[in-house]
C-alpha cells in the first residue's frame, strides 16, 4: 500500500512540476508591467528627492520591493493612495525627511545668467531654452518644479516662483468639519 | 458689504435625524402603555432601566473615543435602541441583564463599529440574542397576561422582582410567570399535538394567544403613524407581512392540523413591532427599494422558516441579523437605472 | 414613448407629459418679487466686465486703457470655436484692464475690463436689422448671435451659437425652457408676463436656425400670469407648429434634460447633449437675446436680474446692465434690511454664497438672494449618515447620493464615478432632504474638481515622462556619437594635436565668472552677501566644452 501512495504522489507532483514548467515558459510576459503602472501613478517631475535618479529607477524599486511607497514629495498623498490601492499594500504618511512642496516653475534672472548650460543639462525635461553663451530662459509649460537647475548653476540666478493660485485651476475644498464655510472670506 | 460664506443648498432642511428618532419613539408609546396594560409595571421598569443605560453606556463610549458626547446623545438614536431592546424584555427581567444587554448593544455592536450610521447589525437585536443565549432561563420567563392571571403585581412588588430578586411567593408565581404563546405553540407541536388539541386551552384567543394577540395592534398603529410621517416607507413592512403569511398560508392550507393559521403568526411574538420598527431601522436595512423588498421578504420567510423548524421560538432577533449580513450584497444588486443609462449598473 | 410629433394649434392643449424620479415641492417663495413689473437700473458710474462670462475660452481684449468705447461696441473678441464675445454695455472709457474680483465660489479675482460711464448712453454702429431672417442662412444667423456675445441666460452660459450648431444630426423639436423651478428667482417669469411677444420673436428666430418642426414651451403651473400673457400673444400672432404646455411645478424641472424628459419622455443619454435626441433647448431669456441680436442687430449687454429674499428691503425683477456691481445695484433697490446675513448669486438651492457684494454681475447672474438666519440658518457640523436612502428617493437622475457620498468622502475617486458621479446636476434635492444635514452636494463639488485635478496632472505627467525620455534616449544617441568619433581620433591620433586651442575658451570662461562675481558683490553692497561662482573655472570650461560638443 504504501509504495502505491508514495508512487501516486510521486508522479502527482513531478506531473504538476511539468506542468507549472511549461506554463511558466509558455506564458512568460516580457519586462514588468507592474513597474509600468506603479511609473504611471508617479508625476514624473524626475526630481530625485525619492533618492532615486528619476521616476522610473523608483517604480523599479518599488516593484522590486526595494523601496517604500511614502517617498515621493511632489505626488504627496494622492501619489501614496494609489500605489498603495494598486499593490495592496497599508497607506503610510510621506516620509518625514521630505515636505510637499507648493507647485512652483523655475525663473532665471536673466539679468545675472552667463549662458553656461549648466541648468539646461540638468534639467530631466529639457525645460530650459538656450545655448553656450546665448540666454537661457525656463518654459513655464514645460517646467514641472523639480529645482534640480539650481544646485549647478554657478551665479545662483535661478529662483522658484510658486504658481498663483487661479479660477481656472480653483477646487471646491473638502468639506470636512468645516464643511459649511466654503470658499473665500473677506478678512479685510 | 462683506458676507460670511454658507454652502448649499441655502434654506431651512425639516428632515432631521433628532426629529425621525423622536417620531419612532412616540410611535412605540401606543405599543408601550398596550404592554403595560397588560402585563404591569415591569414594562416601564424595564424601559426607564434601558434608556437609561442606553444613553450612559453611549456617553461612556464618546468619552473613550475622546469625542464630544452631546451631538451624539442628542441624535436619540441610543434612546430608541435602549428603548427597542427593554420592550423586547420579560416584565421581570432582573435588571442587571437589562443593563448588560443595553451596554452590549451600544458600545459593542454599535459604539466599536463606528457609532450611528456604521453597524453593520440592529444593536437592540444584536443584544437581546446575547441575553437569550446567555441566559435562557431568565429571559424565556414572561408573565401571564393580566386579564388571563387575574393578578396584577403592585410598583413595589415589581420594583423588588427586578432589582432585588424578591420573587413573590410561589403560589402567585406559578400562576403569573409562564411561556410565550410562542413557545408554547412550539412545544405542544414538538410533542406531535394537533392544532385543534392546543387551541381548546384557555390560553388562546381568537387568533393569538389571549392578551398578547392585542398588543400587536398597538404596534401597527404606531407604524402607521410611521408610514403616514414618511419615517419609514411601506416595502420592508409590506414585504416582511406579506412573505411571512404567504408562507405560513401556504402550510397551513398543506396541514391545518401542524400548522397554527397565518394570522397567528402576524399577532405572536415580535412580528408586528419587528416589522414596523426593528426590521426598518435605516442603518442595517437595504437602503434601494427594490433592495428592501427582497430583504423584508427573506426576514418574512426566515422568521417562518425558524419559528417552524429552529431551536428557537421567536425568530425575528435572529432574522433581522441573519437579513443584516446580506443586506448591503443586496444593496449592490438592486441598483437603480441611472438617467440616461441604458442598463442598470450591476456590481 | 414620445407622442406624434404633428404641430398642433397655437392654443395651449392638454398633451401628454412624462415624469422624472425623485424631485421635491418646494416653497415657491415668488410673490414676492413678482408684485413689481421689471424695473430699469440707472447706468452705474463704474462697469467692471470679466472676460470670461462663458462656458468656453476667454475673449481676446480689443480696447486699451484711456479708449473711449460706445454702447453696443465689441470689446473682446470671441477666440476659438466655444467662446463669446463681450460689448460695451454703455458709453465712456476704459480706465483699465486688471484682475478685480468676480463672483465666484472661489472669491478670487479674474481680468476685467473696467469702463468708467460717461451717462451718455450713445449707441455704436450697429450691424444691420434683419428683420427678414427666415430668408437668411442659419450660418449668417448664427455668426451674427456669435458676434452678440449671447450665452445661456438661464445660469450655464454656454456660447449659443455654438449650441445652435448641432451638427449632423437633424433636430426636430426646439424646447423654450420657462419652467424657473427654483424658489425665489422669477426673472423668467416676469419676462414671459411683460414680453411674450419677443419670446415669440426668439423662437421663430430659433426654429428658423434650427429647422425644427415643432417648438415646445414648457413652463410651470405657478406661473398662471405667465402662461395667460405667452397664450394670448400666441393667438394674436397666429405662429404655427408651437405648442406652450403646462407642467406640474415640481423642483428642478427646470433642468435641461429633467424638461426634455417631461415633455416629451425621451431621456437624453448620459454624457449627451440633447441634440443627439433631436432637441435644442434654450431658456426663454436667450430668445429675447437671439431675436435682439438678429431682428434689431443688438450685443448681449443687459439681462434682468431678480433680487429678493429676506434681507432685501424692496424685493423685484430689474433689467440691468451687464458688469453692474451688486451693491450699487441694491442700494439703487433700497438696500439691506435689518437682519441680512448672506448673499446669494442664484438660488436657495444652486445658487453659491457671495463672500462680498463688491462683485459685477455677469451675463449668467439670473438672482441675488439676500438671506437672514431664520430663512437660511447655519446648519451646524452633520450628523453621521443613517444610510436612509431619502436621497435616493428624491434623486432626478437616479443616482445613489448616499454611495457618492461615502466614496468622495474616502477620496476614493475610482470608486465614485463608478456610481456615474459625473451625471449629477449638483440640484441639491439630495442635501435638502438629507436628515443627518449632510453638505452632500459639497462632497460631489470637491470630488469633481478633484477628479479633473487629477486628470490635469496625469496628463502633464505624461507629458513630462516623454519629455524626459526623449532626452534620455537623445543623450544615449549623443554619447554613442562621442564615443565613436573618440574610437577615430585614437585611430588618427599618432601626430600630434593642439590641446592649446582650449585655453582661450578657459580665459573666457574666467572672464565671465569673475564679471558676474563682481556684479553680484555690487549687489551684495546694498543688501546682504550672495555666494557667486561656487564652482571652479576648470569645472566650468570642462562642462562647457562638452555642452559645446554634445550640441
Amino acid at each position: 500500500m504504501v509504495p502505491i501512495a508514495v508512487l501516486a504522489l510521486s508522479s502527482l507532483a513531478l506531473a504538476l512540476g511539468l506542468l507549472l514548467g511549461y506554463a511558466s515558459q509558455r506564458f512568460r510576459v516580457g519586462g514588468n508591467p507592474v513597474v509600468d503602472k506603479i511609473d504611471g501613478l508617479l508625476p514624473q517631475t524626475q526630481c530625485g528627492q525619492c533618492g532615486y535618479p528619476g521616476c522610473r529607477p523608483y517604480a523599479e524599486a518599488i516593484a522590486a520591493g526595494k523601496a517604500e511607497i511614502n517617498k515621493c514629495a511632489p505626488g504627496g498623498e494622492t501619489t501614496i493612495l494609489s500605489l498603495a490601492d494598486l499593490l495592496g499594500k497599508d497607506p503610510v504618511p510621506l516620509d518625514e525627511s521630505l515636505e510637499e512642496k507648493l507647485p512652483s516653475v523655475a525663473v532665471i534672472d536673466e539679468q545675472l545668467c552667463i549662458g553656461c548650460t549648466l541648468c539646461i543639462q540638468a534639467c530631466p525635461v529639457d525645460a530650459i531654452l538656450g545655448a553656450a553663451k546665448q540666454m537661457h530662459t525656463v518654459i513655464d509649460s514645460e517646467c514641472t518644479g523639480c529645482e534640480l537647475c539650481i544646485p549647478p548653476c554657478p551665479v545662483d540666478c535661478i529662483r522658484m516662483d510658486p504658481i498663483p493660485q487661479d479660477i481656472t485651476h480653483w477646487k471646491w475644498p473638502f468639506p470636512g468639519s468645516t464643511h459649511s464655510r466654503v470658499g473665500a472670506s473677506r478678512a479685510a | 458689504m462683506d458676507f460670511p460664506t454658507l454652502g448649499s443648498p441655502h434654506g431651512t432642511r425639516p428632515n432631521r435625524v433628532d426629529r425621525v428618532m423622536l417620531q419612532v419613539i412616540v410611535a412605540l408609546i401606543p405599543g408601550v402603555l398596550a404592554t403595560t396594560y397588560y402585563f404591569g409595571w415591569g414594562v416601564l421598569v424595564n424601559a426607564a432601566l434601558g434608556a437609561g443605560t442606553a444613553v450612559g453606556a453611549e456617553a461612556l463610549a464618546m468619552w473613550l473615543r475622546d469625542r464630544p458626547a452631546g451631538p451624539v446623545i442628542g441624535d436619540c438614536s441610543a434612546l430608541v435602541t435602549g428603548l427597542l431592546l427593554a420592550i423586547c424584555l420579560p416584565p421581570l427581567l432582573p435588571w442587571w441583564l437589562t443593563v448588560l444587554g443595553t451596554a452590549f448593544a451600544i458600545v459593542v455592536v454599535k459604539q466599536l463599529y463606528g457609532g450611528l450610521g456604521y453597524n453593520p447589525f440592529n444593536p437592540a437585536m444584536a443584544g437581546y440574542i446575547l441575553l437569550l443565549v446567555s441566559y435562557p432561563v431568565e429571559m424565556t420567563n414572561w408573565l401571564s397576561p393580566i386579564p388571563a392571571s387575574g393578578h396584577r403585581l403592585g410598583l413595589d412588588q415589581t420594583l423588588a422582582a427586578i432589582f432585588a430578586g424578591h420573587l413573590p411567593p410561589a403560589p402567585l408565581w406559578d400562576s403569573i410567570t409562564g411561556a410565550t404563546p410562542l413557545d408554547e405553540m412550539r412545544t405542544r407541536l414538538d410533542l406531535h399535538q394537533m392544532i385543534s388539541e392546543i387551541r381548546q386551552s384557555p390560553l388562546w384567543g381568537h387568533f393569538g394567544a389571549r392578551g398578547w394577540e392585542w398588543v400587536g395592534n398597538w404596534y401597527l398603529l404606531g407604524g402607521l403613524f410611521l408610514l403616514w410621517r414618511r419615517v419609514i416607507t411601506w416595502h420592508i413592512p409590506v414585504s416582511m407581512l406579506g412573505a411571512l403569511l404567504l408562507v405560513a398560508g401556504l402550510f397551513w392550507m398543506l396541514d391545518p392540523q401542524t400548522h397554527p393559521f397565518p394570522a397567528f403568526h402576524l399577532f405572536s411574538g415580535g412580528t408586528l413591532l419587528g416589522a414596523f420598527f426593528i426590521a426598518t431601522d435605516p442603518v442595517t436595512a437595504c437602503t434601494t427599494n427594490k433592495g428592501q423588498l427582497i430583504y423584508g421578504a427573506a426576514i418574512g420567510l426566515l422568521v417562518f422558516i425558524i419559528r417552524t423548524w429552529g431551536g428557537y421560538p421567536d425568530a425575528v432577533a435572529f432574522a433581522v441579523l441573519l437579513m443584516n449580513m446580506a443586506a448591503s450584497t443586496i444593496d449592490s444588486y438592486t441598483q437603480p437605472r441611472v438617467f440616461g443609462h441604458t442598463k442598470p449598473r450591476n456590481d | 414613448m414620445p407622442a406624434s410629433l404633428t404641430p398642433s394649434g397655437p392654443t395651449e392643449r392638454p398633451r401628454q407629459l412624462w415624469t422624472f424620479h425623485g424631485g421635491l415641492h418646494l416653497p415657491d417663495q415668488k410673490a414676492q418679487s413678482t408684485s413689481r413689473p421689471i424695473g430699469r437700473a440707472a447706468i452705474p458710474p463704474r462697469l467692471v466686465l470679466p472676460l470670461q462670462q462663458h462656458i468656453g475660452s476667454p475673449p481676446e481684449i480689443l480696447v486699451a486703457p484711456g479708449e473711449r468705447v460706445l454702447k453696443g461696441q465689441l470689446i473682446a473678441r470671441p477666440e476659438g470655436y466655444v467662446s463669446a464675445a463681450l460689448h460695451a454695455p454703455s458709453s465712456g472709457r476704459v480706465i483699465e484692464v486688471a484682475d478685480h474680483p468676480i463672483p465666484h465660489p472661489s472669491g478670487l479675482s479674474a481680468p476685467c475690463i473696467v469702463i468708467e460711464t460717461d451717462g451718455r448712453d450713445q449707441w455704436a454702429q450697429l450691424p444691420a436689422a434683419l428683420p427678414d431672417f427666415e430668408q437668411r442662412e442659419p450660418a449668417t444667423l448664427r455668426e451674427r448671435v456669435r458676434w452678440a456675445g449671447v450665452v445661456g441666460l438661464g445660469g450655464a452660459a454656454f456660447p449659443s451659437s455654438v449650441k445652435l450648431n448641432p451638427g449632423p444630426k437633424r433636430i426636430h423639436t426646439l424646447v423654450l425652457n420657462g419652467a424657473e423651478c427654483e424658489p425665489y428667482i422669477s426673472c423668467d417669469d416676469m419676462l414671459m408676463r411683460e414680453r411674450p411677444h419677443q419670446v415669440l420673436e426668439g423662437l421663430r428666430v430659433l426654429r428658423h436656425m434650427l429647422g425644427a418642426e415643432l417648438c415646445l414651451i414648457g413652463v410651470e403651473d405657478n406661473k398662471p400670469d405667465a402662461v395667460a400673457a405667452l397664450d394670448a400673444a400666441l393667438n394674436q400672432s397666429g405662429v404655427e407648429g408651437v405648442e406652450l404646455v403646462v407642467i406640474p411645478t415640481r423642483y428642478p424641472s427646470g433642468g435641461e434634460k429633467q424638461l426634455i424628459q417631461v415633455l416629451t419622455g425621451v431621456e437624453v443619454p448620459s454624457h449627451g447633449i440633447p441634440a443627439q435626441v433631436g432637441m435644442v433647448c434654450h431658456n426663454v431669456g436667450t430668445a429675447v437675446a437671439v431675436a435682439d441680436a438678429v431682428i434689431r442687430g443688438r450685443p448681449l449687454i443687459s439681462r434682468i436680474v431678480t433680487l429678493t429674499g429676506p434681507g432685501m428691503v424692496r424685493p423685484q425683477n430689474r433689467e440691468v446692465l451687464i458688469g453692474t456691481p451688486a451693491d450699487a445695484l441694491i442700494a439703487e433697490c433700497g438696500g439691506y434690511t435689518g437682519q441680512v446675513s448672506g448673499l446669494i448669486l442664484g438660488g436657495p438651492m444652486m445658487g453659491f454664497s457671495l463672500c462680498s457684494d463688491q462683485v459685477p454681475l455677469t451675463k449668467g447672474a439670473n438672482c441675488l438672494l439676500a438671506t437672514n438666519p431664520e430663512s437660511s440658518p447655519d446648519p451646524g457640523p452633520p450628523w453621521a449618515c443613517i444610510r436612509c436612502g431619502e436621497c435616493a428617493t428624491v434623486c432626478p437622475v437616479s443616482l445613489l447620493p448616499q454611495q457618492l457620498y461615502w466614496y468622495a468622502r474616502a477620496k476614493d475617486f475610482d470608486r465614485v464615478q463608478d456610481y456615474d458621479l459625473f451625471d449629477c446636476i449638483e440640484c441639491g434635492c439630495c442635501a435638502q432632504v438629507c436628515p443627518s444635514q449632510l453638505p452632500l452636494v459639497q462632497y460631489y463639488r470637491f470630488a469633481k474638481t478633484e477628479i479633473w485635478a487629477l486628470e490635469e496632472d496625469k496628463r502633464k505627467a505624461e507629458h513630462a515622462r516623454q519629455r524626459h525620455e526623449a532626452r534620455v534616449s537623445r543623450l544615449e544617441r549623443l554619447e554613442r556619437q562621442r564615443k565613436a568619433r573618440l574610437r577615430k581620433r585614437k585611430e588618427a591620433l599618432d601626430g600630434g594635436g593642439g590641446r592649446d586651442a582650449q585655453d582661450p575658451k578657459k580665459a573666457a570662461i574666467e572672464a565671465a565668472v569673475k564679471r558676474v562675481a563682481a556684479k553680484k558683490a555690487a549687489q551684495a553692497g546694498a543688501s546682504s552677501g550672495n555666494q557667486a561662482g561656487r564652482r571652479s573655472a576648470a569645472e566650468i570650461s570642462d562642462a562647457s566644452r562638452d555642452a559645446d560638443r554634445t550640441d
